[in-house]
């Protein structure tokens, strides 16, 4: 599998009567292979959940281009069985008048109405242990009476279900307490492992660097950085990605300082430029401080 | 001493019983100090805060005192409690920012929030405050919804201490922010301890890592109850409850890969408070609970100012 991204662009009509228009997301370009989480990583407003929403064909994109495998993104069902979302706030995926196994039963009456109950329930038992949950605490019960961290697993486990092969996870851990937090990006590690390609959408960078082996830096929905996670954390080229990193606060260390943002022609402006290889497997938008690239 | 709370307890009032949400709680804040206080969600947090200032409907004061500045706050009796409010306790509530109203410009709102309190508004004193959070003047003439999420926050700061309390209590003040806007908010906050706007503040987060540099000390609660409160250095390098190194270790600091260190979450679930189990409300978490345990462990004392509810510790 392999998600490609080709630069991307979502423009919205905004103002009273659509009279304005606005790029939330600018020219982006990246990808996602099989057994690989990517993090996308930003602030809020930055174009993080528009590009998710892009890959899950919930909103189209305005140009460029989004292919899973060679083949466009389509919002119908054979795309869904291979491609699906979780989002921040596992409260809204569910009805609460139901019982939260409902999204279960949703799955089965849409993609596999043939499968008999008994085994269905032996599938659903099983993608709910993937998830380290207890069925027998967790099924047959309303979403009120479950927390946040297992609401958050049962979507997981029912993305598992379908015969996944991207995942597209927007913030879901953000509204998750740390314990509970550590256990859901673990999880993630383990369907990567099992070969799935995941797309980690996060505001939080020790979160995504925990997980990712690439990391995409989104400004103003523009990549100003992206490459190993190591590269990017680890020796960041962009004053924003150090800026962001230097806010980051730390347990055992003093908060740093902002790293100064010196001009340049790239970043001065709020969007950046071009992207060009800094060195391998590592590209920037900006220069290193010391000059801007010829 | 700013603050003594001692033996505080504060349940709900629910269908099916009491939730004790806040059960026998005391610590003690110097002048001067920010105590963080942290914990997982549902430990009672925001129930400590509220208790300080105003019980809501089905909050009951069951038992505790409560003293500022030497003064017992009449925390059980919402009308004299108004004396304080404002002028002595001042609460940043969680989601406040989305609390403000929204049809109102906000130097009209914070007009007639002070004269519903009888005090004139000081334009210059206002002004300089807006100054040192680094808003514009030009915020006044704004509506709440023109303002970004950290601005709002910042303003809400500025409003909640405009008369000077002795204690502010800031509830996830930060915790939807970004992390340089959450940077620029928690510096502020430190910014209107030492200018002396606030004599003490308890700073509500979940996030440990952000408490261990803003606060002086740091508590953390588990099910209702203290588990361990220590200076903020101590509690991050060394810290002597299971449940505090447990939620330490669950933290993946920037640099630490799931590659090269698969870090843990905490088995298990926090007990309902509506019946909490007897002994330490840990214990069906804790690696290393034994027999003892079955009892409820008290508050001890182990270094200077740092304390510790365990009988292991
Ligand atoms: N449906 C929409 N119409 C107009 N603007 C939108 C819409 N959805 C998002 N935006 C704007 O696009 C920008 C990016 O939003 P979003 O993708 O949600 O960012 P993020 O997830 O990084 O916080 C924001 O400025 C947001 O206000
Ligand atoms: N209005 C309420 N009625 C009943 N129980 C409540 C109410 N508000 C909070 N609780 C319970 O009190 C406990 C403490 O909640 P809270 O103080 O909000 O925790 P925190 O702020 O640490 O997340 C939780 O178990 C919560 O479910
Ligand atoms: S008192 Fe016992 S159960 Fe409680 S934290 Fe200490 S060792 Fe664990
Ligand atoms: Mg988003
Ligand atoms: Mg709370």
């Amino acid at each position: 599998m392999m998600l490609q991204l080709d630069n991307v662009t979502k423009v919205y009509k905004v103002g009273a009567f659509g009279g304005r228009t606005f790029a939330a997301v600018d020219g982006v370009s990246f990808d996602v292979r099989s057994g690989e989480v990517v993090s996308l990583i930003g602030e809020s407003g930055s174009g993080k959940s528009t590009i998710g929403k892009m890959i899950l064909g919930l909103t189209p994109v305005t140009a460029g281009s989004i292919t899973v495998d060679g083949a466009p993104v389509k919002a119908a069902k054979e795309y869904y069985r291979h491609v699906q979302g979780v989002f921040q706030d596992p409260f809204s995926c569910y009805n609460p008048v139901f019982k939260a196994d409902r999204v279960f039963q949703l799955i089965k009456e849409s993609y596999y109405p043939q499968v008999s109950a008994a085994e269905w329930d032996g599938r659903v038992r099983s993608a709910i242990e993937d998830v380290r949950l207890d069925p027998g605490q967790v099924l047959g019960r309303y979403p009120h009476q479950l927390s946040g961290g297992q609401l958050q697993r049962l979507l997981i486990a029912r993305a598992l279900l379908l015969d996944i092969k991207l995942l597209v996870a927007d913030e879901i851990t953000s509204m998750l307490d740390a314990s509970t937090r550590i256990d859901v990006l673990n999880l993630l590690a383990e369907l990567k492992e099992r070969g799935l390609g995941v797309l980690y959408v996060t505001h939080d960078l020790s979160l995504g660097n925990y997980l990712a082996e690439r990391t995409v830096v989104l400004r103003n929905g523009a990549v100003v950085e992206m490459g190993l996670t190591d590269k990017v954390f680890g020796d960041p080229l962009h004053p924003y990605t150090r800026k962001l990193l230097a806010a980051v606060p730390r347990l055992n260390a003093p908060w740093e300082d902002a790293a100064p943002t010196d001009a340049c022609r790239y970043h001065a402006g709020g969007a950046s430029g071009a992207l060009f290889e800094a060195e391998a497997g590592h590209f920037v938008a900006c220069a290193r401080l010391d000059g801007c690239p010829p | 001493m700013s603050l003594r709370v001692s033996e505080l307890r504060v349940y709900y009032r629910t269908l099916k019983g009491d939730v004790k949400a806040l059960d026998d709680v005391s610590f003690t804040m110097r002048d001067g100090e920010i105590l963080g206080l942290a914990g997982e969600s549902g430990c009672g947090k925001t129930t400590l805060g509220k208790s300080l200032i105003r019980l809501d409907g089905r909050m009951r004061h069951v038992g505790g005192t409560v003293e500022l500045d030497g003064r017992e706050l009449p925390i059980g009796d919402d009308r004299r409690m108004n004396a304080f409010r404002f002028h002595e306790v001042s609460l940043i509530p969680q989601y406040s920012m989305s609390a403000m109203n929204p049809t109102r410009k906000i130097g009209k709102m914070v007009g007639e929030l002070l004269r519903s309190r009888g005090v004139a508004l000081d334009r210059a004193e206002l002004e300089s405050r807006l100054e040192l959070v680094e808003l514009p003047r030009t915020v006044l003439d704004n509506y709440p919804i023109e303002l970004s999420g950290g601005m709002k926050q910042r303003m809400v700061m500025v409003i909640s201490t405009l008369l000077n309390p002795s204690l502010l209590i800031a509830d996830e003040v930060t915790s939807a922010l970004d992390v340089s806007t959450q940077k620029a908010v928690a510096k502020a906050l430190i910014g209107f301890r030492d200018a002396g706007f606030v004599k003490s503040m308890i700073f509500v987060t979940h996030d440990l890592a952000l408490t261990s540099h803003i606060a002086d000390t740091v508590m953390v609660m588990y099910a209702g109850k203290l588990a361990e409160k220590a200076p903020s250095a101590a509690m991050v390098t060394a810290p002597r409850h299971p449940y505090t190194r447990l939620l330490i270790n669950s933290l993946p600091e920037v640099g630490v890969r799931h590659a090269d260190k698969k870090l843990s979450g905490i088995a298990g679930s926090p007990p309902s408070l509506l019946d909490p189990p007897a002994g330490c409300r840990f214990r069906a978490r804790c690696p290393v609970a034994g027999d003892e345990c079955a009892q409820e462990p008290p508050v001890a004392e182990v270094e200077p100012g740092h304390f510790v509810a365990c009988w292991k510790a």
